[in-house]
């Protein structure tokens, strides 16, 4: 198990810095950089001042020292400026961290609040109407742009409540808070329910075939007892696994979701950050994501090999 | 594509299609597969609408007119019109066109290169298999829509640009599944015998290896057209993706999405909707043609 882990890590490693070099190469593909975009938007260009704030940022090194101020600045710690705002890039970043992560959390626990148990109705009563109708609602979810489920609920509360919950001021209680982050939640959450769903009903249907599920119904136990003691158990060891692909997921629905409810988050940030061509954020930004989404993707595998003593990895 | 796949063979017995004949086989599909007979409904009249937009609406979609700026539903226009009198119907029928070309397009282009890594990949295994493997960990560390932000806004808004965006993401996760597929493949009798018979590896790889490989390629496809075009959707939400004037449904809503949400919800509300039913319809085709053509699929 140590070794694997081992593996894992550099592995992980390797990743990021293959992620860090595509990144790097794939935002300077394009000819200007933030130099042309201000000047360009200033209406005058004065060739000379436009020298100076490149050498300012660095920008007139040869590509592999730009890189490599970067990453030997992003093992450091140092993140740099953002080209922007001029602020330390770490600034502007952290607040919007947590407020992100909060609702990148709130729309997991709706997801599978939403996914599990309709995935396990699904598939306990395989090919019935209420199969269908939760195989429709879960190719619905798949379906929804995530960005248009939240339009819909503005334009509802709009016409109903008469005003439109998005983020203007940063609210002051946790209740505030939550009341502001539980729509864009649940407009993201239920797409990723979806794909929770699809897994808990296959997943369901491939452990009632099982001898062990075979042998109890003929002990006399009851459907209940079957279905949530000895399937259920065994059915959603698969589904720990997909929160890793669900983290992936998340994050592109949060991207446009954060945009539509004006929510100051990193996601929507990222968008911000790319229109402006602000590489230390979006170079930054993009390695956390990447980061965030590897390391998931390991924990998720460690945790299996924890939650079914089958599995061992040597 | 000279040699017919074995799925098929199995599936649609050649003397069963000419003695029962095609309308038996629709009818069977859509009884065997009545889910999927709508997703097939769906998707082909988007593709129709896409093909044929001028039969469908006879409006012009970009002809702006200031007197009908965001005109309710009804009467000259049945969609309403946008802000700047553009009629809504004819932008969706024209927007399906865009959605179409983009989705089609980012699929096949992905589906191309993912194919011939994953074949070469898993042909040829050794250094080559090796480091591409490694890329594609790399590339599947980012989520679509991330990666396709930021490849669309390294290469600019086009519409060209928008498919080359989106199919890259499509790469690794087609790489991967036709690596596995030809893995198992080329260790199977019919390889060898073609070997022993003193067929080329590149011939051997290309004509019996490939082919075989069409199942899951179909299966994946039909599963990442209705993602490619939500991609679509979202890129051009952001503003990154398909530029003005085109009628793209994601552009549609952006452009809306803030200010129109209490005057003209129309707006809001019709392109989403062209939007949903189309991935909603090839989501149910790419499950019914998954149940199809993968047979472990089936068993349950």
């Amino acid at each position: 198990m140590t070794s694997y882990i081992i593996r894992r890590l550099l592995l992980m490693v390797l990743t990021l810095i293959g992620m860090s070099i595509i990144i790097f190469i794939m935002l300077r593909l394009v000819p200007g950089n933030i130099a042309d975009i201000l000047f360009d938007s200033a209406g005058f260009i004065d060739p000379q001042e436009k020298v100076l704030l490149e050498k300012e940022l660095g920008l007139n090194l040869p590509l592999w020292e730009q890189y490599w101020n970067w990453i030997s600045n992003l093992v450091q710690g140092k993140l740099g400026y953002s080209y922007v705002s001029e602020l330390p890039a770490i600034d502007e970043l952290a607040p919007r961290i947590p407020i992100t992560a909060k609702l990148a959390g709130l729309s997991l626990f709706f997801s599978v609040l939403i996914g599990l148990p309709l995935g396990v109705i699904s598939a306990v009563r395989q090919n019935t109407w209420a199969d269908y109708v939760v195989r429709i609602v879960s190719l619905s979810g798949l379906s929804l742009p995530s960005f248009w489920l939240g339009l819909l609920i503005l334009t509802a509360f709009v016409a109903w409540a008469g005003y439109i919950p998005i983020y203007t001021a940063p609210p002051e209680t946790w209740y505030d808070e939550f009341a502001l982050l539980i729509i864009p939640a649940a407009a993201v959450g239920f797409r990723a329910s979806a794909i929770i769903m699809r897994l808990t009903r296959s997943s369901m249907l491939e452990v009632m075939r099982q001898d062990y599920v075979r042998t109890a119904r003929s002990k006399g136990a009851s459907e209940n007892v079957i279905n949530y003691k000895h399937a259920l158990r065994n059915a959603i060891l698969p589904v720990t696994t997909i929160i890793g692909i669900e983290a992936a997921f998340l994050i592109g629905g949060l991207i446009v979701t954060e945009t539509v409810f004006n929510i100051p988050g990193v996601a929507r940030f990222l968008v911000e950050a790319i229109q402006w061509r602000d590489y230390p954020i979006v170079q930054n930004l993009v390695m956390l994501i990447a980061l965030i989404v590897v390391t998931v993707n390991l924990i998720v595998d460690l945790l299996y090999a924890v939650l079914d003593p089958r599995i061992r990895y040597s | 594509m000279t040699t017919p796949s074995s799925f098929s063979i199995e599936e649609l017995p050649s003397t069963e299609v000419r003695r029962k004949g095609l309308w038996y086989h629709f009818r069977t599909f859509c009884r065997r597969y009545p889910l999927g007979a709508i997703g097939a409904a769906i998707t082909l009249a988007f593709v129709f609408c896409a093909i044929f937009a001028e039969l469908v609406t006879g409006v012009d979609p970009y002809t702006t007119n200031a007197a009908d700026s965001l005109a309710a539903p009804g009467g000259a226009h049945m969609l309403g019109a946008d802000v700047m009198g553009r009629d809504v119907f004819s932008r969706i029928i024209y927007g399906a066109r865009i959605s179409l070309m983009v989705g089609i397009g980012s699929t096949f282009l992905g589906c191309l290169f993912g194919v011939m890594i994953g074949l070469a990949s898993g042909y040829l295994l050794g250094w080559f298999d090796l480091i591409t493997q490694r890329i594609i960990d790399v590339m599947q560390a980012l989520p679509l829509l991330v990666m396709a932000l930021v490849m669309a806004a390294s290469l600019g808004p086009s519409l060209e640009n928008t498919i080359i965006a989106i199919s890259i993401p499509l790469i690794p996760n087609v790489a991967r599944i036709i690596r596995s597929n030809t893995l198992s493949l080329r260790e199977m009798p019919f390889v060898e015998s073609a070997r022993a018979a003193g067929m080329s590896e590149l011939r051997i790889a290309v004509r019996h290896v490939l082919p075989n490989t069409l199942a899951p390629l179909i299966v994946l496809a039909t599963a990442q057209l209705g993602s490619a075009i939500l991609t679509e959707a979202s890129l051009s939400f952001l503003g990154l993706g398909i530029p003005e004037p085109h009628a793209s449904w994601g552009r549609m809503l952006s452009e809306s999405a803030a200010e129109y949400v209490r005057t003209a919800p129309w707006l809001v509300i019709f392109p989403g909707i062209a939007i949903s039913l189309v991935v909603f319809g090839t989501n149910l085709l790419g499950d019914a043609v998954r149940d199809i053509l993968d047979p472990r699929q089936r068993k349950t």
